[in-house]
């Protein structure tokens, strides 16, 4: 019920900010989801979906802070997030 | 995949690991909160590749484990109204109420039907104008503010036949009662990411310092698993206890306010039993008013309804609390499987004792 992978939005949906929805694909897998709670979400963004509502987005830069702390404690060979497409 | 096969670099993996090696100089034990966490822990066999000294144990962040039977002994009985068509999400289905669970009640004919979003369910009553249609609202801060937005959208729209069993749980109560427990052992905790997605770190500041303990906001990839706990075992070993955010890239430090605003509109917090633990005060969520109208506890009159509760012979409470692995149990694996499960944490995904059996099976000689 609380596990959730980042899905990336493919379109988006309506005026009412309650009832706003987006297409998004996980991995290819297409979900619509309710926009309610991340009104500025666009299309390519990638975000958290729970029990249908995206919850959250990922933010590109922090998603590299992982690997800069395994480096910072002296760990190599993560490769880190692709570049955006 | 994009955020996920990254951290799930075995090189990258296997070098963290050797760095906690490097820093842990004392025995530690960590709580991981969520379920989730728990199920990746035990797949990619992280608990098994830590030094001898980081004892990890496993936390109450499980749904539908934490639910109680009583109320699981209501959607039973609601679904079994001719007028009612219960809405779960699926995992609930299996879990045990005093005697049946859900899935029995749909086949004794109980019209009990499984979705994938609180609006789903709000939808089917759009639709079935003559009918009732439950939704039965589980779950810690990540699937409440769904729940909160079909609540709204009900009273909104005046869709007069829908309704809520709600047993909503927070984790701050839940991680105090584990700290105030007698004999505890945890020393830090890694926090369930997704939960604080919504709720942001404040709420976990005043635990870490009423309990000198460290908690790190932490993902469910094992990179992120082996960082945080990278983080939590440094500040254990420097004898700090602070909040710190292993999850950047999904958790913001405010959380998300859209969904607090809402949470606060439609709920409020009250005192909620979990299974196997009891009654913890100010743990949960309730229907404030208005709300309260889309109570289906109010509305069908079950608050009297009277449960005779857990099996004896499930030591479940014991093992959301983290004060017994679930391979420590008499009936793991024997009595109790996911075939047959005598509690929650057996049949859940995200439960503590489905998670051994599926990524550690005991023996055949044991069974």
């Amino acid at each position: 019920m609380c596990l959730a992978i980042p899905g990336k939005i493919v379109s988006v949906a309506g005026d009412d900010p309650f009832t706003r929805t987006a297409r998004v694909s996980f991995d290819g897998v297409i979900k619509e989801v309710s926009l309610a709670y991340l009104p500025d979400a666009r299309v390519d963004e990638y975000v958290v979906v729970h029990a249908g509502f995206a919850l959250s987005r990922v933010d590109e830069a922090e998603a590299r802070e992982v690997f800069e702390y395994l480096a910072a404690i002296g760990v190599e060979g993560g490769e880190g997030p692709e570049e955006p497409r | 995949m994009k955020y996920l096969d990254e951290y799930r670099d075995p090189a990258a993996a296997r070098r963290t690991l050797a760095a906690i090696r490097a820093l842990v100089t004392r025995p530690w034990t960590v709580m991981e909160v969520c379920g989730g966490q728990t199920h990746a822990i035990l797949k990619y066999g992280l608990d098994q590749l830590l030094p001898s000294e980081v004892t990890l144990l496993h936390g109450p962040g499980c749904p539908v484990c934490v639910t109680p039977a009583a109320k699981i002994d209501r959607a039973i009985a609601l679904a079994s109204r001719p007028e009612v068509i219960l809405c779960s999400f699926g995992d609930m289905l299996r879990v045990p109420g005093s005697a049946i669970d859900l899935l029995s009640a749909k086949a004794a004919g109980g019209d009990v039907r499984v979705v994938y979003s609180p609006l789903d369910a709000l939808d089917l009553a759009r639709r079935e104008r003559g009918r009732e249609v439950v939704f039965f609202a589980v779950g810690f801060e990540t699937t409440a503010p769904g729940n909160a937005m079909a609540a709204y959208l009900a009273r909104r729209d005046g869709v007069a036949n829908f309704s809520l069993l709600v047993s909503h749980v927070l984790v701050p109560p839940a991680l105090e009662a584990i700290l105030s427990s007698d004999g505890c052992r945890v020393r830090g905790f890694l926090a369930a990411g997704h939960v604080c997605a919504v709720t942001g770190a404040a709420g976990y500041l005043p635990v870490a310092r009423r309990y000198r303990v460290p908690i790190v906001i932490t993902g469910f990839e094992p990179l992120d698993l082996l960082m945080g706990l990278h983080m939590c075992l440094s500040q254990l070993e420097q004898g700090r206890a602070e909040v710190e955010n292993q999850y950047a890239r999904v958790v913001r430090e405010e959380g998300n306010p859209a969904a607090q605003a809402l949470l606060h509109e439609v709920f409020e917090v009250v005192d909620r039993e979990w299974r196997g633990i009891g009654v913890i005060p100010s743990s949960g969520l309730g229907l404030r008013r208005p709300y309260e109208e889309l109570d289906a506890e109010r509305r069908f009159g079950l608050e009297e309804l009277a449960s005779p509760g857990e099996p004896a012979s499930c030591q479940s409470g014991l093992v959301l609390q983290g004060r017994l692995k679930p391979s420590e149990c008499g009936a793991f694996g024997k009595e109790c499987t996911p075939d047959h499960p005598l509690g929650a944490t057996m049949v859940s995904s995200e439960g503590a004792c489905a998670a051994y059996y599926l990524h550690r099976p005991p023996s055949p000689d044991a069974r």
